[in-house]
C-alpha cells in the first residue's frame, strides 16, 4: 500500500465502536428510565380506570375494589374482553367493560355500565378523535347527550329504535355530526347484546372472589 | 469570549425557531389549539433543547464528523423517550392531553438543528443558554398562537391550565366571551396556518415600524444637535 495509514479517528473500526458504545449507553438510560417510571405509570392508569369505572358504576351499589377480580370472557368477535365487576356480598350489582363505536374519525372507546338487569347505569367516552364542536358533545363535559341511555335497555326502546332519529330510532344526533351519535348508539346496542347473551356467566355469584378477600 | 446576550436575544427573537426559522411546525400546528397544551408542549420541547444541548456539548470533542448525526439522532430519541415517561408518571393528567405529541418532539428538526449549528460547536455553559432560550422563544411562539387560536375559536383563554401548574393556575382560566358558539375553523389545523400566517405578517410590520422609526430617529439626530 502506498497510502500512508489513516489516523485513529478516521478508521471505519472507530467510528463503529463509536456507534456502539452510545448504543449501549442510550439503551442502558433507557432501561433506567423505565424501572424508575414504571411503577408510577401502572398506578397512574389504574387510577385512570378507577375514575372511568366510577363514573358508570355508582359508588352506592358495591363494597369491592372493582378493579380487584376483573372477569375475562371472550366478546362475541372473539377477542378478549375485561369485564369490571361491582359486587355487594356475593351477589353481582353491576357490571363494566368497554365497547367500541365506529367514529367519523376512527375509533370511540367507550366504556359501559349495566346493572345485573341489563338495564344501563351509564355511558361514558373515554377516548375519540371526533371534530371539536361537531363530534365530541358525546363527552359528558360537553353535553347532556350521553346521560340520555342511562336507564335504558335492550328492550327499552324496542330493537329497531335504538337508532338515532335521523335513521327513524328515538336518540337525538347532533346538528352536523350524525355519524359519530349513530357510531355510539350502534355500540351501546351491541354492548347490551353481547350482554344478554352471556347474561348467566356474567352475573354468576362470585364464590371464589370473596374466599380470596375474606382472609 | 462567548456573546451570551446574543444568544438570548437570537433565541428569543431575531432567530426564533418559529417566527424566523419556520421550523418545528408540525408540533406547533398540532398542539396549539389552547394556549395550555401551547404552554405545556414549550416546556416539554424546552427540556428536550436544554437536555440534548448538555450532552451534545459534552461529548463534542468524542464524537467523530462521520457519524454526528446518528449519534445526535440516538441521544435526541433517548432524551425524548424519557422526557415522554417522566410525564406519564408524574404529570399523568397533561400527558393524557399531550401524550400523542411528546413522541413527536423527536421529529423537532429545530432540535437537531440546535445541535448541529450550536452545542456541537460550543462549550457546555453557552449550550445552556442557548438550549433554554431556543426553549423559551418556542414556547413564547406556541403560548402566542395558542392563545389567539383559543380566543378566537373558543372564546376562552388558559382553559385547563390547572391540568398543567396545579390547583392555583384556576385563576388563569377565562371564559372571554360568554355564550360564544366557538370558531371552528381556527381549532383545526386549518386555523393553525392561517392564525400563524398573520402573527408572522404581524412580526414583520412591526420590525418595519421600529426600524422606520429608529431610522427617522437617526436621522432626526444631527438636526436636534
Amino acid at each position: 500500500m502506498s497510502n500512508p495509514p489513516r489516523p485513529a479517528r478516521e478508521r471505519v473500526s472507530t467510528q463503529a465502536i463509536l456507534l456502539g458504545v452510545f448504543s449501549l449507553i442510550a439503551t442502558a438510560m433507557l432501561v433506567a428510565g423505565d424501572l424508575a417510571t414504571r411503577d408510577a405509570i401502572a398506578e397512574r392508569q389504574r387510577e385512570d380506570l378507577r375514575a372511568s369505572l366510577s363514573q358508570v358504576i355508582p359508588d352506592a351499589l358495591h363494597d369491592n375494589d372493582l378493579l380487584a377480580h376483573p372477569l375475562s370472557i371472550n366478546d362475541d368477535q372473539g377477542g378478549p374482553l375485561t369485564v369490571y365487576r361491582g359486587t355487594r356480598g356475593l351477589q353481582v350489582t353491576a357490571l363494566a367493560w368497554e365497547i367500541t363505536g365506529k367514529g367519523y374519525a376512527g375509533d370511540i372507546r367507550l366504556i359501559l355500565g349495566v346493572d345485573p338487569e341489563g338495564k344501563i347505569l351509564g355511558v361514558r367516552v373515554l377516548q375519540h378523535a371526533e371534530t371539536p364542536g361537531l363530534g365530541d358533545n358525546i363527552e359528558a363535559s360537553r353535553s347532556d347527550w350521553i346521560l340520555g341511555f342511562n336507564g335504558r335497555s335492550l328492550g327499552n326502546p324496542p330493537a329497531e329504535k335504538w337508532k338515532v332519529k335521523k335513521d327513524g330510532g328515538i336518540f337525538d344526533s347532533f346538528s352536523g355530526a350524525t355519524i359519530t351519535p349513530r357510531g355510539v348508539v350502534a355500540a351501546i346496542k351491541q354492548g347490551l347484546a353481547f350482554f344478554q347473551s352471556h347474561k348467566a356467566a356474567l352475573t354468576r355469584a362470585v364464590v371464589i372472589n370473596s374466599e380470596e378477600q375474606d382472609p | 469570549m462567548t456573546d451570551y446576550k446574543r444568544i438570548v436575544k437570537d433565541g428569543l427573537w431575531d432567530n426564533n425557531i418559529v417566527f424566523v426559522q419556520a421550523l418545528a411546525l408540525c408540533p406547533l400546528l398540532a398542539v396549539t389549539g389552547t394556549a395550555s397544551n401551547g404552554l405545556g408542549m414549550g416546556l416539554a420541547s424546552t427540556a428536550v433543547f436544554i437536555l440534548s444541548g448538555l450532552s451534545i456539548s459534552a461529548v463534542r470533542t468524542i464524537i467523530t464528523p462521520q457519524v454526528r448525526i446518528p449519534i445526535f439522532v440516538l441521544i435526541i430519541a433517548v432524551l425524548v423517550t424519557l422526557v415522554d415517561m417522566s410525564m406519564n408518571a408524574w404529570v399523568h393528567d397533561l400527558h393524557k392531553v399531550l401524550g400523542l405529541f411528546i413522541p413527536l418532539i423527536v421529529t423537532n428538526c429545530a432540535i437537531l438543528g440546535r445541535a448541529e449549528a450550536f452545542a456541537s460547536r460550543n462549550a457546555l455553559a453557552p449550550s445552556l443558554v442557548d438550549g433554554v432560550m431556543m426553549g423559551l422563544g418556542f414556547t413564547l411562539a406556541l403560548v402566542i398562537l395558542g392563545a389567539s387560536r383559543e380566543i378566537i375559536g373558543s372564546g376562552t383563554l388558559f382553559a385547563n391550565a390547572a391540568l398543567l401548574l396545579g390547583d392555583w393556575a384556576h385563576f388563569l382560566e377565562l371564559q372571554l366571551i360568554p355564550d360564544y358558539k366557538g370558531f371552528l375553523l381556527i381549532i383545526l389545523p386549518p386555523g393553525g396556518f392561517i392564525v400563524l400566517s398573520f402573527l408572522l405578517a404581524g412580526k414583520r410590520v412591526m420590525e418595519r415600524t421600529l426600524a422606520a422609526r429608529r431610522q427617522q430617529a437617526a436621522a432626526g439626530l444631527p438636526e436636534a444637535g
